[in-house]
């Protein structure tokens, strides 16, 4: 497929934004059970506030993906059949509870509204936190789901699109945390760090294993099914038409097997070894602006794992367009 | 239940895009309208278009076999590119099962593009909005017309009759005759797509006749060319019933 990069910019922008939402919920709960110290609520406001500028950045650049973006707001309602339709409520809904969660935060309403036996003191951030972890989560399996979902193109269609999307998700938006934190001057650095290097090595696990399935299996069809000349020698001598078409610019990368090869070399650098080896270099100099470093590293590894993505997929429709005589 | 669909022989198409002119001919002055194109007279011409004709060689030369493969929207009777569709722009028609785009609701996100196995849906640059094959919805479906033009564009102008239109689900009719007794076939059956066009397969007519059943033997005209007979008396052509 051909890679857009609206598209690859919406997922890794929502991805990191999902994922640092997430980190600063994690922190809360373990200040709650006083396993980390409570931060300001100036530290989770600012945070949401950062998670929610990526999820609106992302939702920005997929407006580039459509032909009539002032329609967008049809594409909510065939939420029943479609994936697309359901990532276009999951994003708005995990928005809107971040907002909320950084708002409670901002304001201070965090007074316990009741406590559960004697020693879980429940609060609106809390409730609010919990009700988009949900959104987050669904959003992320929305998200895979749009390519994992469809059968035809083998490399997405499987459960470790999910996965990848979940895990490298959670990784870069951990690692931002940790990244946020140092600059915030919190302790929680190493707490940030440790989860984000687990998370991006889950993501590595499920990354590497999507590469090996890719580089195995065959399609399903061949030349001789898509026309139905069942030969031993079939070969295209027309594709019906002299010039480019749709089918021919949206279903071909065009790009060489060196340069993909280069690509695919170096989102495992970026994506996995660097960021993990600066986290834990930063913990072992203390260092504050390492983590940034490691961050802006992953990220940019992100750009070049989603783009590979894309040109991993091999659309049957390809088999129409293989020469011109 | 009708489910309208074409049938196109392979064995008598000849490849001449009779079918995409008149079809590009047909849609882009009606309903699904316009047709666009980029660069029509220039290098690199592109545009859009509901029906192309490709052509395969099979075997090795010189004992190759040509097909010319008209390709279009095979209206799927399970159509993938329809549930993926947020909007609802896509849709099959309840009443005769034809796929379409509704333009008015389309946000051209090209997802549907992504999820039809077939590559015959495109996207219309200029309007922004994914377009295919209606099989000419607003002929067939136009009752002023008398019922022979109440047909697809593309079907009309064949010179070969490679193209036969009809309802699949009618058992009785023309396509399904075609189907049933000339061995029609789906394109990518292992889908589960169930492609509502069929295609007809190369087909070969040829008898076995025997030099002796092309030659009477004992043609009195052609006695003296004959080798002479046994002197076995009367032979059966020699009676009369
Ligand atoms: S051929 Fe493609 S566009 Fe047409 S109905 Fe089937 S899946 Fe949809
Ligand atoms: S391009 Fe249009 S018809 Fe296709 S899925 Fe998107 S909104 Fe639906």
């Amino acid at each position: 497929m051909h890679p857009a990069f609206s598209v690859i910019f919406l997922t890794t922008l929502i991805g990191v934004g999902q994922g640092l939402f997430l980190a600063l919920y994690t922190g809360q709960l373990y200040a709650l059970a006083n396993l980390l110290p409570a931060q300001s609520s100036n530290f989770y406001a600012v945070g949401s506030m950062v998670s929610l500028v990526l999820l609106f950045a992302g939702l920005i650049a997929s407006f580039f993906h459509l032909g009539h973006p002032e329609r967008a707001w049809r594409a909510a309602t065939q939420w029943r059949t479609s994936w697309l339709s359901r990532e276009v409520l999951a994003l708005p809904a995990a928005m809107g509870l971040i907002f909320l969660y950084g708002t409670v935060h901002f304001f201070d309403l965090t007074k316990p509204l009741f406590v559960i036996s004697g020693t879980l003191p429940v609060d609106f951030s809390l409730i609010i936190g919990g009700l988009g972890t949900l959104a987050v989560f669904g959003l992320f399996l929305c998200t895979a789901m749009i390519y994992a979902s469809l059968r035809f193109i083998k490399a997405w269609y499987s459960p470790l699109t999910v996965a990848n999307f979940l895990f490298l998700g959670i990784g870069s938006g951990f690692m931002l945390a940790a990244a946020f934190s140092a600059y915030q001057g919190t302790s929680l650095v190493s707490f940030y760090g440790t989860w984000a290097v687990i998370a991006t090595l889950f993501g590595l696990l499920t990354r590497v294993a999507t590469l090996y399935r890719n580089s195995q299996f065959r399609c399903k069809v061949d030349l001789k099914s898509a026309v139905g000349v069942h030969h031993s020698q079939l070969e295209q001598k027309a594709q019906g038409f002299m010039g480019g078409s749709f089918n021919t610019r949206e279903f071909f990368h065009g790009r060489s097997h060196g340069l993909l090869n280069l690509i695919r070399y170096a989102f495992l650098l970026m994506v996995f070894a660097v960021p993990v080896i600066l986290i834990l270099l930063a913990y072992a100099l203390e260092s504050e602006t390492l983590p940034l470093l490691a961050f802006g590293i992953q990220y940019l590894g992100l750009i070049l794992e989603r783009y590979h993505f894309f040109t991993e997929a091999q659309h049957p429709q390809n088999l129409y367009y293989q020469s011109m005589a | 239940m009708t489910q309208l669909a074409l049938v196109i022989d392979l064995n008598v198409c000849v490849g001449c895009h009779a079918c995409v002119t008149s079809c590009k001919e047909w849609n882009t002055s009606g309903w699904a309208g316009p047709l666009t194109d980029q660069r029509p007279y220039d290098a690199d011409p592109t545009g859009v278009f509901f029906n192309r004709v490709q052509t395969y060689e099979a075997g090795v030369f010189p004992n190759t076999e040509t097909y010319h493969f008209p390709k279009s929207c095979l209206h799927c009777e399970d159509p993938p590119c329809v549930p993926v569709c947020p909007t609802g722009a896509s849709y099959k028609r309840e009443d005769n099962g034809v796929v379409l785009v509704d333009y008015d609701k389309c946000i051209g996100c090209k997802y549907c593009s992504w999820a039809c196995p077939y590559g015959v849906r495109e996207f219309d640059e200029q309007q922004k909005v994914m377009k295919k094959c209606t099989l000419c919805i607003d002929r067939i479906t136009d009752m002023s017309l008398p019922e022979s033009e109440r047909k697809p564009a593309c079907v009309l102008a064949c010179p070969t009759r490679a193209r036969i239109y009809g309802d699949i689900h009618d058992p009785d009719s023309d396509v399904s005759v075609a189907i049933r007794e000339q061995g029609g076939y789906p394109l990518q059956p292992e889908w589960g797509t169930k492609p509502s066009n069929h295609y007809l397969p190369r087909r070969k007519t040829r008898i076995q006749i025997h030099e002796d059943e092309l030659v009477r033997v004992d043609n009195p005209l052609k006695k003296e060319e004959l080798p002479t007979l046994p002197e076995a008396g009367e032979t059966l052509d020699d009676v009369a019933w």
